[in-house]
């Protein structure tokens, strides 16, 4: 009885303000402040709402089944549009997408869906990966650099690809020793595996190594850290892992993917379709705090800044390893 | 050359850091395989004590708490998988099944509400960890002995007590089941556990202690993985070490040394496939380091077919133990 109450005072009010936007999101597992993926979704739903004084209704993911059953839960509270987080809700967001045609969604990570009621978000790495590239160059005394991905897949050797590139457009004979984790979804969380990887290369004479790897990334940059040399973070800024040992972060900016989802959705201006944010679009870019001040010296900061230049203005065009499966580098 | 044979002697020093959790996974198999009880749960008692491990080492500061906590915990999910299978006569491949997904799921749930970082723990400092250990007179050693002193330095030097303990771990259980009263016992157990009945000493309690040993290891392989090689917890981070341990016991043919040169085996591979990975090695080409990490699997299945002489598990595994009145 008193759920039906519920149910009946939701439809009310969702007729009352139907001209009203019902934002809502779905962080996924991990939760809202993992310090990471979510979290940055999480600040870019801040600012929208303190711009605007709109409240989103959340909802945090803590298992896989949750996802789509969440999605229609906020259909049915009245959201008019959905923000999915990470390419694991991706079948999720596909499907409700398609019953609900009235309601908008959009997907950060995703690009590969077709839906006309779907925004996806897709950013590019490689951009971010040369600026970072570029960094561990120029702060290398051995002239040697590193990479760990996680699991082997395309997507990965996009990272790979982009940092090559950076690196050697700074010393054109560095030399860059890549190795993958593994072929399973374990990869993404063996962090004594990363740990060993980086201790390879740094045995090899590697001083700067670069992971696109998650969970065993943590590893990575801890191996770095207790031998004294240098790691660079991924997706969030991770400079505070190992605050000195971390040259950099390459940030993934989700929160400006987020921030823009609801900010077009409140002016009537939500579109379908993919969107990529590159470095133009401020959705890549490397982390500057007060955790790795003193390791950037002002050397590397141009050498960034000039490639940030080219790449804004066109003379460098960083290669999309996705684009051809191949890294011309 | 030279550098090759540095390089080699890195990658060995390699094989120890990731055979350790293996080994002392593979000795906590031996001592409940051998009294009779099948133990899939190695990889989720290690994964339970990870966590516990960073858990606590994080809260205390002490990694030596952090220790305790976990093995405790680790002991109580052996308990756990004692109470079904030893006491109820459960299915001993179930209830070890249920282990390893009740550990992959509570890590992260407890994680997330205690720390709320999508279920990795905090980083830890370094004094929250069990650093490594540099050896007396490395460097007279390297300088003035020829070529042991190179290999004192690179490859016996510098590892944290964990390592040194896994490798004790082995010696101590050969001792244990070979050498003592308990250790016949333990072997009669899981090889005809009427006969230890008929002669007055309890199977239930003989088996009881086999697995609250198997715990204490599997405790130390976690503690290993978040507070000494790793820096904090991350999920699943164990990353399926339990089953290649498994698989090093197998090719032991459940016995403790050649369980433990297995276990090295297995380690050397990864170490060798993380060097190879994208070199042109010289007349051979580029060795598929997907083939490297499937070897021990490959091994152990070619093994278990028969190929490299027989295996004879003990033969009372598996089997709950039914009293006859």
């Amino acid at each position: 009885m008193v759920s039906c109450l519920a149910m009946f005072s939701v439809v009310t009010t969702g007729f009352a303000g139907s001209h009203a936007m019902k934002p809502a999101v779905i962080y996924d597992m991990g939760g809202k402040f993992d310090k990471s993926f979510n979290e940055g979704v999480w600040n870019g739903v801040k600012k929208f709402t303190e711009e605007t004084g709109i409240e989103v209704m959340e909802f945090e993911v803590t298992n896989e089944t949750q996802r789509e059953q969440a999605m229609r839960r906020m259909v049915e509270r009245g959201a008019t549009i959905v923000l999915g987080v990470g390419f694991a809700q991706a079948d999720a967001i596909a499907a409700v997408a398609a019953d609900n045609p009235d309601v908008q969604f959009s997907i950060i990570d995703v690009s590969w869906l077709d839906s006309p009621n779907l925004r996806q978000y897709a950013f590019k790495e490689h951009e971010g990966s040369y600026l970072v590239g570029v960094a561990a160059a120029k702060a290398s005394q051995t002239n040697k650099v590193g990479f760990v991905g996680g699991m082997d897949i395309p997507l990965i050797s996009r990272f790979a690809c982009g940092y090559v590139g950076g690196v050697k457009s700074v010393s054109a004979n560095a030399e860059i020793y890549q190795n993958m984790t593994g072929s399973t979804p374990s990869a993404w969380n063996d962090p004594a595996k990363g740990a060993e990887l980086t201790r390879s290369q740094i045995d090899r004479g590697a001083d700067v190594v670069y992971h696109a790897a998650g969970g065993t990334g943590v590893g990575v940059i801890q191996a770095a850290a207790d031998a004294g040399k240098l790691a660079i973070g991924v997706d969030s800024n991770q400079n505070g892992l190992a605050p000195g040992s971390v040259l950099t972060s390459m940030l993934k900016r989700v929160d400006v993917a987020a921030y823009n989802t609801f900010m077009d959705a409140s002016k009537g201006q939500f579109t379908s379709g993919v969107q990529v944010l590159g470095l133009a679009e401020g959705g890549v870019d490397w982390a500057l705090d007060e955790n790795n001040e003193n390791l950037i010296t002002d050397d590397i900061k141009k050498a960034v800044a000039s490639a940030r230049e080219a790449i804004l203005s066109g003379d460098v065009a960083v290669h999309d390893y996705l684009a051809d499966n191949n890294c011309p580098y | 050359m030279t550098d090759f044979w540095f390089q080699f002697l890195l990658a060995l020093d390699s094989t120890l850091r990731v055979a350790t959790p293996l080994i002392f996974c593979a000795m906590a198999g031996i001592f409940s395989e051998r009294s009779g009880i099948i133990d899939i749960s190695l990889e989720g008692k290690m994964l339970m004590a990870a966590f516990v491990a960073a858990a606590t080492a994080y809260a205390t500061g002490s990694p030596w708490i952090g220790a305790i906590a976990a093995i405790i915990v680790s002991i109580l999910a052996s308990l756990i998988h004692g109470f079904a299978c030893i006491i109820h006569r459960g299915n001993q491949v179930i209830s070890g099944l249920a282990i390893n997904i009740l550990a992959s799921g509570l890590t992260v749930i407890i994680g997330i509400a205690l720390f709320r970082q999508g279920g990795q723990t905090p980083t830890l400092p370094r004094t929250s960890r069990f650093n490594s250990l540099e050896l007396p007179f490395v460097d007279f050693m390297e300088q003035n002995v020829p070529i042991f002193g190179i290999i004192y330095k690179e490859l016996l030097s510098d590892h944290n007590i964990l390592v040194w303990a896994a490798l004790a771990s082995v010696g101590v259980t050969f001792y244990i089941l070979f050498k003592t009263t308990f250790g016949l016992r333990l072997r009669a157990v899981g090889e005809k556990p009427e006969a230890i009945d008929s002669a007055g000493i309890s199977v239930t309690r003989m088996r009881f202690q086999a697995i609250i040993i198997a715990g204490i290891l599997c405790g130390l392989a976690g503690v290993y993985l978040s507070t000494a090689t790793g820096a904090g917890f991350v999920k699943e981070m164990t990353a399926g070490k339990g089953y290649i341990a498994l698989a090093a016991m197998i090719f032991g043919k459940w016995r403790p040394v050649p369980a433990l040169f297995a276990c090295l085996l297995f380690g050397f591979l990864e170490a060798v496939a993380a060097r190879v990975q994208g070199v042109e090695i010289m007349l051979i080409g580029e060795i598929s380091s997907d083939l490297l990490i499937a070897l021990p699997y490959l091994l152990t299945v070619i093994l278990l077919a028969g190929f490299i002489g027989g295996v004879t598990p003990p033969r009372a595994i598996g089997q709950p133990y039914i009293k006859e009145r």
